[in-house]
């Protein structure tokens, strides 16, 4: 639905985007993580054909977005950053207005904004002027412009920011009713969103796509060995030394608390049966054994950190995980 | 509704909404009032003086006493208070973040451009209109010719479509309204003062083609009810120009 092909994007002798390649499958929502200033919104604004990409190409619903901007227009939703409002309308005024915009025809315009209304749970508010509204509103209203013309593809930069947590949560389960239906592009730099709404995640440091798969497997790639936590009631004082003799234990740390330690164990390796065996038959009381993963932060701080290394000449143990799920990638 | 047709209907009724549009009207009705009544009031005078000398009816040339001067006094009015008017098409867009809505829109520039400029030039018309009571109320109680006072009124029109050209480019320039009216009252002033050194260099080639730059001797040839093609070509010309400079400036933030 969405394909984006070595494009690049400078702005004088800043690059904001350097040969950044990812494709979108009909029906999903992808995620674009990134810190602030990383090139979410420059994608996006590529895509949306509001500034044209200095290399490569890009296409939305098989149009290209330099050569029939009109259709690629016609077939998408775009919800900048700033919900793009003119304060001084009712949501209603501004609705039609957009409606009439995006080339609505006339007799599905009632229809249509009568969906979106209530798809946004705007009803209370859909003769009020915008300028009165809340925050929370202004964004639904944001996103129901986005919907009006029913697009089949849905832009949104940021589409969380600025909200309530309980705002947050509404506006996540909003986006996540709309997929299946739609193709869904929305940036953040919250990790949390991109894990609660998305089918992938691609992040984009420094202009460039530092990876990009599923939240879980992107977890399970950057593990260089399989970690498990470990909670006893009766530790004895040599504990952790008995625990690092088991055959595939590669390290024990001991934990903040006391009764808790972190085993390394062996990548590939489920070590879940033997530590229990060993811990019930030691007399240690097994209270908890969990494998841990990694969150999507300590991820991004991996990828993020790793970028920076390759970049010194000095890379460290986490590339060999990280450059190969960079190549594993294009799915053609 | 077509794009045009509904950025239009959008942008008349935001100059209904906004205090803005309702001082700009009010100011300007009421000092081109106060001026065609200053004028009248001073025809009255020299009518009476005349009288008391010569103790015969004065054929008084209210073309001339009245309706020149009106013409000339409200070419300034329009120099400061159109670009009021104009300052925030492009501009406030551009501020409240709208402007990514409709360049994302299936809409061309050049249905943008000219949406929002004939949607100034008819709210500036309407105003103009309601000026016209000063004329029809006179020709009640006085007798004078229409034709120079028509002429005069094209000359406004085109003049004020000439300062809201200016005025909608400068808007497109930048996302500062006080900036975008500074910048078009600039622009006007600059292109009125280039008859200024026109004249001061004479009969030269380029005293020549600075006074026809300006827009001061064609204003002045049309108030005095010389309608000519030469005019109406520098008018439109202008206003062409200046719109097509705002159609590069907008689609040039896109390459920024």
């Amino acid at each position: 639905m969405i394909t984006v092909q070595h494009v690049s994007k400078h702005y004088g002798h800043h690059t904001a985007l350097d040969d950044v390649t990812f494709h979108v499958k009909k029906g999903e929502i992808l995620a674009f993580l990134g810190p602030n200033g990383a090139g979410k919104t420059t994608t996006m604004r590529i895509l949306t054909c509001f500034m044209p990409q200095n290399e490569g190409m890009a296409t939305v619903a098989g149009f290209d977005c330099l050569d029939q901007p009109m259709e690629v227009k016609r077939h998408l939703g775009y919800l900048p950053e700033t919900p793009p409002l003119y304060p001084e309308l009712t949501v209603d005024e501004y609705l039609t207005f957009v409606g009439r915009l995006k080339r609505l025809a006339p007799q599905h315009l009632a229809s249509q904004k009568s969906r979106v209304i209530d798809q946004m749970g705007l009803g209370s508010v859909h003769h009020r002027v915008i300028g009165h509204l809340s925050r929370g509103y202004r964004q639904r209203v944001g996103l129901a412009q986005a919907l009006i013309h029913d697009p089949p593809v849905l832009i949104l930069d940021e589409p969380t920011v600025g909200l309530d947590p309980k705002q947050i949560i509404e506006m996540r389960g909003l986006i996540k009713g709309l997929a299946g239906s739609h193709t869904i592009i929305l940036s953040t730099h919250v990790l949390p969103e991109a894990m609660a709404t998305c089918d992938r995640v691609v992040i984009i440091h420094q202009g460039r796509i530092v990876a990009e798969d599923s939240p879980d497997r992107l977890s399970g790639q950057l593990r260089q060995s399989e970690k498990m936590s470990l909670t006893v009631k009766h530790p004895l004082p040599d504990w952790l030394e008995r625990l690092r003799t088991l055959p595939g234990v590669l390290n024990v740390l001991p934990a903040t608390h006391p009764h808790t330690c972190t085993i390394d164990c062996q990548p590939g390796q489920d070590l879940r049966e033997t530590l229990s065996q060993f811990v019930v038959s030691q007399g240690y009381g097994l209270l908890e054994l969990k494998p841990l993963s990694l969150s999507l932060e300590e991820i991004f701080l991996q990828l993020t950190r790793q970028e920076e290394n390759v970049e010194m000449g000095e890379p460290n143990h986490f590339d060999s995980g990280g450059q190969s799920s960079r190549r594993e990638q294009p799915p053609a | 509704m077509t794009p045009f047709q509904t950025i239009l209907a959008k942008e008349l009724r935001c100059f209904f909404i906004s205090p803005v549009f309702y001082a700009v009207g009010a100011v300007f009705l009421f000092i081109s009032g106060f001026i065609a009544h200053l004028m009248t009031v001073n025809a009255g005078q020299q009518a009476v003086r005349f009288l008391q000398i010569q103790n015969t009816y004065a054929q008084l040339n209210l073309n001339e006493l009245i309706f020149r001067s009106l013409f000339y006094s409200l070419d300034f009015v329009l120099m400061f208070l159109l670009p009021i008017l104009t300052m925030r098409l492009f501009a406030e867009e551009r501020k409240l973040q709208t402007f990514e809505l409709l360049l994302t829109s299936p809409v061309g520039i050049n249905e943008l451009i000219s949406a929002k400029y004939i949607s100034v030039l008819l709210i500036y018309l309407g105003l103009l209109s309601l000026t016209s009571l000063t004329p029809i109320l006179l020709s009640l109680y006085s007798s004078f010719h229409w034709d120079p006072i028509l002429t005069g009124y094209v000359a406004l029109v085109l003049q004020g479509g000439f300062f809201l050209a200016c005025g909608l480019l400068a808007s497109a320039t930048t996302e500062n309204q006080v900036v975008a009216a500074f910048l078009s009252f600039g622009m006007i002033l600059l292109i009125w003062l280039l008859g200024g050194l026109g004249s001061l260099l004479g009969d030269t080639t380029i005293g020549n083609v600075l006074s026809y730059l300006s827009f001061s001797e064609h204003y002045d040839r049309l108030v005095r009810g010389l309608l000519e093609a030469k005019d109406i070509v520098y008018y439109l010309s202008g206003i062409v120009l200046m719109l097509f400079i705002a159609h590069r400036i907008v689609d040039s933030h896109r390459w920024s």
